[in-house]
């Protein structure tokens, strides 16, 4: 009786703090599902237009201008596997919703982050806010995600740009803190505006370890994928999940294996970029 | 007018540096006391000085003496906390950003210790950084650029990646860039103090060459002694934020203000900043071209010398007459004859003399010295003789018995 009373119950809290924002909000909730959802089937359906052979030949080639020959000869084996697997249009559909969760979380993070560089109240709120949606498990963002914006892709997207944008937001920061101070200083003695001194100065100077926040997010991105799946977002994390719940152990490597070679190439095509630009 | 001027410059770092802190920085509260009782610390305290135009003006002190503080006030990269920073006249410390963004680009470049070089920009673009923030077009830009880079040596260095150069390659693309813009006021931060010490001092004496021409107004911070008094015209030295002596070189040896100056200035090689117009003699007697060997013989025996310089009606330094020659010549001239125009010392005035000009260092005359007997002659640039350096002289000037100096000569 007396441990009832030190009960705090930020459980029916949280409740009534998403039924509020659900009903807030639904108009506002109603178009970014449009909007995502219309992003990702665009971009799916853009990536299933040509057939696969087609693809293939593309990106192996994009892989060897950017990268060389070794990965381009495993982006080559790896994606022939993964039509053989069967997993085409699932792969493509996983890219797709990969490709837009990553482009949000990085058009909300990086300016985030340079903000939080720029301005010291902003880092203050900021920096709480990234522990959070770091260290809170990502299943937790599920339950909302289903509650904005009900079952299907776009609660997938939305939980995922929670989870992949904090490394984007923190590594832009860093990035941009760790430009020398004189070399700051240069800039504004010779008179440039705050402007210039972003564009030309501390973002260029910056971009190395803001295109390792990009990598970042992308890996997390991709990492979230099956978990999405439990809310029914279709591709690759579907073809997992759902064996798992059949027990079929083997399409469930063959997903887990097709969702690597993505991995794989998505970290060494960005790394490579990165590594270009030093 | 000059072209810098501070007036009651302060600067306090800290939250309530104004409320609190100023109040007890005017008390005259020290340093630590100000920190222990509001957490501020006091920066500049009290600057006032003038920056003349075409003056390499050099601010010593050690770190935390507020130095590049500032200078950074010069162009508000610190903001002052109170007092006027005046360039030709307009006090820059309340312009707002747009006027204060148009003074950094017209009339100053900045120079840095760590040389606060883009490391993701080649030689020539970061050279010609300045003016691109200036919005130039490209081809004029580089133009300049190309420019700046000829008069610091770096030519064939256009588009190598900076982080590639010695450190003494990169501060000459500082250099470089400070200078594209050919703006009036150099502030150089340090500029030389991360080199090693042969480099440093090859940039040095580049840096004396290229104001030899362009004249400049640079403003030099620096720890060092020997390269403040090398470089300076003047020098201002600092301690715990507040101006301690202003002065010449010279003036910072021979009169310091305090015991402070005194324990700085004691280990400096004098020879090198003591100049001959310091400790240079008037001659007991000079003889003139007209005058006659009796009369000239006379006055060395009566000085007691063995020789005797030699000057025309206008002073201009001719040579000297050994008492040898001297004696000799009056054997054939009667003494009646003396002053006559035909009867004079014209034809023995040897000139095998060392000369040098006021501001050579003792250092300089060293050689000379030791090569001869005879007192090094100090003569103007029209070659006017001005005085003597007797070997005692120089010795007592480079050991600094400032008595013997300042007494005799004048």
């Amino acid at each position: 009786m007396l441990m009832k009373l030190y009960e705090i119950p930020v459980g029916d809290w949280f409740e009534a703090l998403i039924k509020f924002f659900k009903t807030t909000f639904d108009s506002q909730f109603d178009a970014i599902r449009e909007g995502l959802g219309f992003l990702i089937h665009q971009l799916e359906a853009a990536l299933m237009m040509l057939p696969w052979w087609v693809m293939l030949i593309l990106i192996t080639a994009l892989v060897f201008r950017r990268s060389g020959k070794g990965l381009a000869l495993f982006a080559g084996f790896g994606l022939l596997l993964i039509q053989s697997m069967g997993l085409w249009n699932e792969t493509m559909l996983t890219v797709a919703l990969v490709i837009v969760s990553t482009t949000m979380a990085l058009c909300i993070g990086i300016p985030l982050g340079i903000l939080a560089a720029r301005k010291r109240q902003v880092e203050r709120i900021l920096r709480p806010l990234l522990d959070f949606m770091q260290t809170m498990p990502a299943f937790v963002y599920l339950i909302p995600a289903v509650t904005f914006f009900s079952l299907g892709i776009v609660p997938g997207a939305f939980a995922t740009i929670i989870f992949a944008m904090p490394p984007a937001v923190r590594l832009t920061q860093l990035g941009i803190k760790q430009v020398p101070e004189e070399v700051v200083e240069a800039a504004q003695s010779y008179g440039a505006t705050p402007r210039q001194l972003l564009l030309k100065v501390q973002l260029p100077i910056a971009m190395p370890t803001i295109l390792a926040g990009v990598n970042q997010t992308i890996m997390l991105s991709l990492s979230m994928v099956v978990i999405a799946a439990m809310i029914g977002a279709p591709g690759l994390g579907r073809v997992v999940y759902g064996s798992i719940q059949a027990m079929a152990i083997g399409r469930a490597f063959e997903g887990g294996l097709a969702i690597v070679v993505i991995a794989i190439l998505l970290d060494r095509l960005t790394h490579s970029i990165a590594q270009k630009r030093k | 007018m000059s072209k810098i001027e501070i007036e009651g410059l302060y600067k306090i770092f800290g939250p309530r540096a104004k409320t609190q802190a100023m109040p007890l920085v005017k008390k005259g509260k020290s340093k630590a006391e100000i920190l222990k009782q509001t957490g501020c610390t006091v920066g500049i305290n009290d600057a006032s000085f003038q920056i003349e135009k075409g003056e390499i003006f050099v601010i010593m002190g050690l770190s935390g003496s507020g130095k590049s503080t500032v200078i950074r006030c010069l162009n508000r990269l610190i903001e002052p906390t109170s007092g006027s920073v005046k360039i030709d006249g307009e006090n820059i410390v309340n312009l707002p950003p747009e006027k204060l963004r148009e003074v950094r680009r017209k009339k100053m470049g900045m120079v840095f210790q760590k040389f606060g070089l883009l490391p993701h920009r080649s030689v020539i673009d970061n050279v010609a950084f300045g003016l691109e923030i200036q919005g130039l077009d490209k081809n004029t830009r580089l133009e300049k650029a190309r420019e700046a880079i000829d008069l610091v040596g770096l030519q064939g260095y256009e588009e190598s990646m900076t982080q590639a150069l010695s450190g003494g390659m990169q501060q000459r693309v500082g250099l470089a860039r400070a200078l594209a813009n050919d703006p009036e006021i150099l502030l150089m931060d340090e500029a030389f103090s991360a080199l090693d010490p042969l480099i440093r001092v090859g940039l040095q004496n580049e840096l004396l060459e290229l104001q030899a021409r362009m004249h400049k107004t640079i403003v030099f911070i620096t720890h060092d002694l020997d390269e403040a008094l090398k470089l300076g015209d003047r020098i201002a030295i600092m301690k715990d934020g507040e101006v301690i002596q202003i002065g010449t070189p010279e003036e910072i040896l021979t009169e310091p203000a305090n015991e402070y100056v005194r324990s700085f200035v004691e280990n400096v090689d004098r020879s090198k900043v003591i100049t001959a117009g310091t400790v240079m003699e008037k001659p007991y007697a000079l003889a003139v071209n007209d005058d006659g060997p009796h009369l000239v013989t006379r006055k060395m025996k009566q000085t007691g010398h063995s020789t005797i310089f030699a000057v025309d009606r206008e002073r201009n330094f001719l040579g000297y007459v050994s008492i040898d020659d001297s004696i000799e010549l009056t054997k054939k001239v009667p003494l009646a004859e003396d002053d006559q125009a035909k009867r004079n010392i014209r034809g023995i005035i040897r000139t095998d003399v060392a000369t040098c000009s006021p501001e050579t260092s003792l250092n300089d005359l060293l050689n000379s010295a030791a090569n001869s007997k005879m007192p090094i002659v100090v003569t103007d640039e029209n070659g006017k003789f001005k005085g003597i350096v007797s070997h005692v002289a120089l010795i007592s000037g480079i050991a600094g018995d400032e008595t013997s100096e300042t007494e005799v000569c004048s």
